[in-house]
């Protein structure tokens, strides 16, 4: 297959079977069989891919162009905001007040039509277009003027924070529209399916993995390119790249917004699972922490940030229930030590003996 | 014939240090011209207006006659065929030494040509004959992090080279290298010479002598004195500052 070395083989193989034996062992086991997959942790697990993507997303522009964005948040968020704006509009009249034009918050604000920016996403295709286009077009015109005033490094990544932290303050407004505080809730259906059925939480995570399999194949098709070569090489090497006669600004501003909306999709896959979006997820910490997932998994790889999202979201789980307290120190040891002990994170550091059907030299 | 390269009176100040002062010079088709000075002479600054990295306060730097290289940016002016060898050897480490020469080829640069770009026969034909050139054909799937100071310099002549420029900048190829590498680099740029012109700014004078080739002293931001070897050395201004040590 193209541009598929053993490892990325392996983890396109894993994902793919993981994609159909969890959904299998959730709908066709009865609830007592030992090996059944409750359907609360088929969305978890759904929620982790949706992270993985958009760890993926980071690990393009940073491992892979050193472009160091701690402000993916936001694309995530507003890809978020799309899915879960078209799923308002999916609960019509069945909302508390049962105004079927508005969401309940505009008539608890005494609203009396929808904004002109609501328009159009009663309808699905329409919202996924803006699930792509709002977090590509924003991270285009950003990057346009950052890279083309040649800011980058420390600087980019103040800007990037800079930028979630204003649309959390944007987005916490409620004349803004989109909910404020409490942000968007409640969603009933998608596409007409019920959100709560477990066959409906089991497409998605289907979805979910789909969409991360499909990330990770164009992500390789990126990086094993020529142009993934140049991006390689703006990262370590910028001005030779300049003057070879590259425009480093075209190449970082392509990749930046392919990765943007990666991550828009990442979160439009995120809100039907967890049932809600609001102003936090633009939280500034929100973007560093997808950056230590990535460190952790091991930057430049690919299928490294997809592990280290799950994996430390399966530790967060599991800490932030048993030991809540704890969690935060828990992540920071865990950072502090992956970089002393493991500085290529866990898939550069361990080196696993491949079996010869999938490449592997012994 | 018009002249491959004119700068005149051009002048440059950096926070009140005037790196270049009303520097004027001018490099034939295909000629080789060796540049030396003392440091903060302004060598490596005059590269840079060359090739877009800083804009001159004043003065006039012309291409091929009629292009105003004070008006475009690297990437530009790199394409209008004028290639620069930095004086530390920068290039791509994480790469193989034929990657290194891909990405180096004279080829479209944009996004979206190069996602789709594949390699032809005849590049790879390209590649093999610049490989032999810069004698790296042993080495060429070896990444060139793990090159030899040496190699590295000539990898980064080689990358030059196959962007087909009708210029070359290059700055201290031989700094670090062994005396019998330093003569291959002499007779390499020799050669280059011959189809190109080429710009070598160098403090080792016997290499200077090894090029055989007009020499132009710059000092404090203009030129000093200029003419063949033994003319610039025997030029009294020439020894008070530079060589006279």
């Amino acid at each position: 297959m193209m541009a598929l070395n053993p490892s990325a083989r392996i983890f396109a193989i894993l994902l793919a079977a993981l994609t159909i034996i969890v959904p299998v062992l959730n709908l066709a086991l009865p609830e007592t069989s030992a090996l059944h997959v409750p359907t609360y942790m088929v969305s978890l697990f759904g929620k982790y891919l949706s992270f993985a993507l958009l760890a993926l997303s980071v690990d393009l522009i940073w491992g892979f162009c050193g472009i160091l964005s701690l402000g993916h948040g936001a694309f995530f968020a507003l890809g978020g905001y799309a899915m879960g704006m078209y799923l308002m509009r999916q609960i019509g009249d069945r909302g508390v007040y049962g105004n079927a034009e508005l969401p309940d918050f505009m008539v608890f604000l005494n609203w009396q039509e929808l904004p002109w920016y609501w328009l159009g996403f009663d309808n699905f295709f329409f919202a996924m277009a803006m699930v792509m286009l709002v977090p590509g077009a924003l991270a285009f015109i950003f990057g346009w003027f950052a890279f083309r005033s040649r800011v980058s490094g420390v600087y980019l990544s103040i800007i990037t924070q800079a930028m979630t932290f204003a649309l959390m303050l944007a987005f916490f407004r409620n004349d803004m529209g989109f909910g404020g505080n409490n942000g968007l809730t409640d969603f009933k259906e998608l596409l007409g399916f019920d959100l709560r059925s477990q066959g409906t939480r089991a497409a998605l995570f289907v979805a979910s993995g789909i969409a991360l399999l499909a990330g990770f194949l164009i992500c390789r098709v990126i990086v094993t390119s020529k142009l993934g070569k140049i991006l390689v090489g703006i990262r370590d090497a910028e001005s030779r790249t300049r003057f070879l006669g590259y425009r480093v600004e075209h190449y970082k501003l392509f990749v930046f917004t392919v990765s943007a909306v990666m991550a828009g999709i990442a979160g439009a896959l995120y809100v039907p699972q967890v049932g809600i979006i609001n102003p936090g997820e633009f939280a500034p910490a929100n973007s560093i922490e997808i950056v230590v997932w990535v460190a952790l998994g091991g930057r430049g790889t690919l299928f490294g940030a997809a592990l280290g999202a799950v994996s430390v979201n399966l530790a967060k789980s599991y800490l932030t229930a048993a030991f809540p307290e704890v969690w935060l120190f828990a992540l920071g040891a865990l950072f502090i030590a992956v970089t002393l002990f493991l500085p290529k994170g866990m898939a550069g550091s361990i080196k696993v003996p491949l079996p010869a059907w999938v490449g592997g030299r012994t | 014939m018009s002249d491959v390269l004119y700068l005149d009176g051009i002048s440059v100040s950096f926070g009140g240090f005037k790196a270049l002062n009303d520097l004027s010079l001018v490099v034939e088709q295909g000629e080789m011209r060796a540049i030396i000075g003392p440091n903060g002479a302004g060598k490596t600054t005059m590269m840079d207006i060359i090739t877009g990295r800083t804009r001159p306060d004043k003065g006039i730097a012309l291409f091929q006659g009629d292009i105003d290289l004070t008006k475009r940016d690297e990437a530009e002016i790199a394409n209008l065929g004028i290639g620069r060898k930095f004086q530390k050897p920068t290039v791509f480490e994480s790469h193989s030494v034929e990657d290194n020469l891909q990405l180096a080829q004279k080829a479209p640069r944009g996004p979206f040509a190069t996602l789709i770009a594949k390699m032809s026969g005849e590049q790879r034909a390209a590649i093999d004959e610049t490989l032999a050139t810069i004698a790296l054909t042993e080495d060429r799937f070896r990444l060139a992090g793990e090159l030899s100071h040496g190699q590295k310099q000539w990898l980064e002549i080689g990358m030059l080279l196959m962007q087909q420029p009708d210029l070359l900048l290059v700055d201290e190829p031989v700094a670090g290298m062994t005396d019998a590498e330093t003569d291959q680099t002499a007779d390499l740029l020799r050669d280059i010479a011959k189809t190109r012109s080429v710009v070598v700014v160098e403090h080792d004078m016997e290499f200077v002598r090894a090029l055989g080739t007009r020499v132009t002293v710059l000092h404090e931001g203009s030129v000093l004195s200029e003419g063949a070897l033994d003319v610039v050395q025997n030029d009294e201004r020439v020894i008070e500052v530079y060589l006279g040590r």
